[in-house]
């Protein structure tokens, strides 16, 4: 061992943590010794906790609410229902159809009714329990069928269908000699971030405005949303991200921002909310189940002809991101294959399940699933092999999509397949396997001579960014000084890292070393949501392009000191370098008592809506994956380990290596999740598992190898040449699970997640 | 809060802490974040099915949810604030970062905590050990995989420390 030095431990750490290498998280420090604050970890002088009541019931009338024996209890400073919201009383995120309280219906297990603030969460726990209401129960429309047809009675003044949109594109009546079809079906999954949701309220004295420290996607946003509701000016709702323990969509809605705004302005006092596990599984909305029919035409060579769809998305009850979900489903029916001829329904409709909004991948994820069970079908009919199949359709740059956009970004989708395939296989099961190895992990399992071992495939198109028109832009400032850059943005840190790339940025086009981050708040303008893999793209661009613009007037500065036109200068290292003269100038002696300030708003390139056809540049860009997967498989149990996860994943340009393959592993991990074991199971609206002891993670022992590749081909519409990584790793790897569990075992598998009995109780 | 308030002492990261006016139902980990100050320990299911609020109590690492504070008077009980040593990061610490094994850093002082008992008293396992050990630890954002990394790099670590 005397050989080994300390060093050699740890990875190699670039001296100046620029774009490119594997900079050090900011917050990694505070992050292991435990003083990084949580939304959770927050707290004030004289300050109360704040808790919510809910509805037990997916579908009742409200008949009477009686807080008298609520307020009698010691300790208890306000409870607030319906009839206490000053402003709008509905809030959400692309229409306003969600109430701050139930009123007089409650349309899902969970939903809101009261709110109280109390001295101590055990005040609060009784307050609530001693609320009474009564209601008068309704039956649920839990069948997403259902609401379609015109016969059902809405269950919302807006109706029960949020949207329905079709895409026609060429030939309807094109056909070939190869037709497959199938039903997919994929549950309805849990973001299960860690951080649960909490926030910190301190009203302004005189109560005419709030300050908000609140885990967040999209702090711009809970703004105007938590203003309309308190009926307040926005400039008087502040916030400021505190610690987000992850988010993955769950945290893209309002939970709990609007009431604890409230009961702060309400008593006067800071007042700091909290859920538990349970009520975060009721407070925040989930991965849309939904039912896909598909039916693919090919030639005889397998070329896919013409597609047919009927996709349905199940909203529950408030339309959350629903709009949005189901057209990133229906424009991505075709996955990352060329195809001439569409017919594409879709709805996403309202029932009493729990809302359903963003997750990871949402809409694309539901429509992968689907697409790459159809290209299995249509490679097994045609014999050839699921690698063949998907070569011969891969879709290319310039290709027009089944919307009528042509897709400008590098689209390396034979690459990603390719790089896939030549990744070396796992060895295959010893003999004598520990137990921890074998499907089922640590329990008792089936005997050696019975695991069966499968291979799958998934291959994936996800769009960047928002789309249908939507200018989602980004805002950056960037300030020097005394060789040191400030950077404040409202971009939300969830874990992600972008707080190393912002630091990264900087130092790359400044040449600088210190690069402080300022509170992340609205202090400054939007950043839109850290979402749709949009951040590194477009508050990336934001950084990069404030920084540009303090780099020129940095250019200017010494050019006039030093009598050097500012064309021939360029950033070097930690120097401004004059490439005509050839003098050097540190960039922190140049900056010395001078303050260069400079803001800039990244906006993409432009997008449209639909059609009535389905037809429009509805998206900004795209980005491809490839996964293959192994597994083992217990058929007598129907248990499945997951061995190896072999990805190639598009990414234009590395910006982070250690940051990207976390993503990446990450991601394939969530796709895991929803493939063997993670789903909200509903019984007539219920949730019947709203904990970690029934709703199933991954755990270590779940953890498959990663093998990845990221394909560098940089895309020249994104202002660093990177594309979003966060989606696609957890978008194919879903379907190329099931798939290797089909191979393993031969059991039809068209629903997600497979259960124990979808194997072992199914010839 | 007035029923059933009871004042006792907790020995934490080797200081003695007293707990005024508690109420006897709270769990260790509550006490921990809301009555010592001591908010490094996260509470993340309150089932201990996620780690999250994993401490070391008289040798063995267990969930703070789980337990009743009022119960832990003569434990010794060590937080994720009481591991680094004199203001430097401890091994898993250190490796936690530089593998990149921290995203979100929710699950990871309940992690940085298991895995130090892990080495505590398994200083060189096996990956099967390793996946074992930190079973009990839910992360959403890694994968497991950078974890996996930064418990290797920091059982080595611990070897050339020794030498």
């Amino acid at each position: 061992m005397s050989t080994i030095t300390r060093e050699q431990t740890r990875p190699h750490i670039d001296q100046r943590q620029v774009l490119g290498s594997s900079a050090m998280r900011p917050d990694g420090i505070p992050k292991v010794t435990g003083d990084f604050a949580f939304s959770s970890d927050l707290s004030s002088e004289h300050m109360l906790w704040g808790a919510t009541l809910r509805s037990p019931h997916p579908y009742a009338r409200i008949v009477n609410i009686d807080l008298s024996a609520a307020w009698k209890i010691s300790g208890v400073e306000t409870i607030i229902t319906a009839q206490d919201v000053p402003g709008k009383s509905t809030y959400g995120l692309i229409s306003s159809d969600q109430p701050v309280f139930a009123q007089d219906i409650v349309r899902y297990m969970g939903e809101p009714i009261a709110a109280v603030a109390a001295d101590h969460p055990e005040t609060c726990r009784r307050a609530l329990a001693a609320i009474q209401i009564t209601y008068e129960i309704l039956t649920p429309l839990v069948d997403p069928e259902m609401a379609i047809l015109e016969t059902t009675s809405p269950i919302h003044p807006d109706g029960n269908i949020i949207r329905q949109q079709r895409i026609n594109c060429g030939d309807p009546t094109a056909t070939g000699p190869y037709v497959v079809e199938g039903t997919y079906v994929i549950g309805m999954q849990d973001q299960a971030f860690l951080g649960l949701e909490a926030a910190l309220a301190i009203p302004d004295s005189g109560g005419h405005g709030v300050e908000l420290f609140v885990a967040t996607q999209w702090l711009h946003e809970d703004q105007s949303q938590i203003a309309a509701c308190l009926n307040l000016p926005k400039q008087n709702i502040r916030l400021t991200l505190s610690g987000v323990g992850g988010a993955f969509g769950a945290r893209e809605d309002i939970s709990l921002q609007v009431h604890c705004c409230l009961l702060a302005l309400r008593t006067g006092r800071p007042v700091k909310m909290q859920y538990g596990r349970e009520e975060s599984f009721f407070g925040h909305v989930h991965r849309h189940p939904a039912s896909i029919w598909m039916r693919h035409h090919a030639d005889t060579e397998g070329n896919i002809v013409k597609i047919e769809a009927r996709m349905i998305f199940d909203g529950g009850a408030y339309a959350s991101t629903s709009p949005a979900v189901l057209i990133n489903g229906i424009t991505h029916a075709q996955g990352p294959y060329a195809c001439s001829n569409a017919i594409v329904e879709g709805y996403a409709v309202r029932t009493n399940n729990p809302p359903c909004g963003a997750m990871r991948g949402f809409g694309v994820v539901q429509a992968c699933f689907a697409h790459e069970g159809q290209m299995d079908k249509l490679a097994a009919l045609i014999s050839i092999s699921p690698i063949e199949i998907r070569l011969r359709n891969a879709m290319k740059t310039g290709d027009k999509l089944i919307t009528g956009q042509v897709v400008h970004s590098v689209a390396p989708v034979e690459r990603c397949i390719r790089e896939t395939d030549a990744i070396p296989l796992p060895e295959p099961l010893e003999d004598n396997p520990d137990l921890l190895s074998i499907p089922g992990g640590s329990g008792r399992t089936a005997q050696r001579s019975h695991i069966l071992r499968g291979i799958g495939w998934g291959v994936a198109i996800k769009n960047l960014m928002y789309s249908e028109g939507f200018d989602d832009y980004a805002t950056a400032r960037c300030t020097l000084s005394n060789g040191i850059v400030s950077l404040k943005f409202a971009t939300a840190e969830v874990g992600q890292g972008f707080v190393t790339l912002a630091q990264q940025i900087a130092r790359s086009v400044l040449g600088v070393d210190d690069v402080v981050l300022e509170p992340i708040s609205t202090s400054i303008g939007s950043a839109g949501s850290t979402s749709a893999s949009r951040q590194t793209w477009m508050s990336g661009g934001a950084i990069d392009g404030a920084c540009r613009l303090v780099r020129e007037r940095l250019f200017e500065h010494v050019g006039r000191r030093h009598g050097i036109d500012p064309i021939c200068l360029v950033i070097d290292g930690t120097d401004v370098l004059d490439t005509v003269g050839l003098s050097r100038f540190s960039v922190a002696e140049e900056s010395q008592g001078i303050v260069i300030d400079q803001t800039f708003e990244h906006h993409h390139q432009p997008t449209e809506e639909l059609d009535e056809n389905g037809q429009g540049n509805c998206h900004v860009a795209f980005a491809f994956v490839a996964h293959r997967v192994v597994v083992d498989v217990d058929p007598e149990l129907g248990l499945v380990k997951v061995i190896q996860v072999a990805t190639a994943q598009d990414v234009g340009r590395v910006l982070n290596p250690l940051a990207a393959i976390g993503q990446i592993e990450g991601g394939i991990v969530q796709g895991l999740g929803l493939a063997v074991m993670e789903e909200i199971i509903l019984d007539h609206g219920k949730v019947l598992n709203p904990s970690f002891t029934d709703y199933l993670l991954p755990t270590s022992l779940d953890a498959p190898d990663v093998v990845a590749i990221m394909i560098e081909e940089p895309e020249p519409q994104a202002p660093l040449g990177a594309k979003g990584i966060g989606e696609p790793p957890c978008i194919s790897v879903t379907p190329a699970i099931v798939a290797a569990i089909r191979a393993a075992t031969g059991t039809d598998l068209w629903r997600v997640p497979v259960r124990p009995q979808d194997i072992c109780l199914r010839s | 809060m007035t029923p059933a308030n009871e004042s006792y002492h907790l020995n934490v990261n080797g200081d003695k802490h007293q707990v005024r006016d508690a109420w006897v139902g709270e769990s260790l980990l509550f006490v921990l974040r809301e009555r010592l100050g001591m908010p490094g320990t996260k509470g993340a299911c309150e089932q201990g099915e996620c780690g999250s609020c994993t401490v070391i109590m008289d040798g063995a690492a267990v969930c703070s949810c789980l337990v009743m504070a009022a119960t832990a008077q003569d434990a010794v009980i060590i937080t994720v604030e009481g591991l680094g040593r004199d203001d430097a990061l401890s091994e898993v610490q250190q490796a936690f970062i530089s593998q990149g094994a921290v995203q979100c850093g929710f699950c990871t002082p309940g992690l940085i905590v298991a895995v130090t008992h892990l080495l505590d008293n398994n200083p060189l396992p096996s990956e099967l050990e390793v996946k074992e050990a930190i079973s009990g630890n839910i992360c959403r954002c890694t994968g497991y995989s950078r974890i996996f990394a930064a418990v290797r790099s920091a059982a080595l670590a611990r070897q050339v420390d020794a030498q």
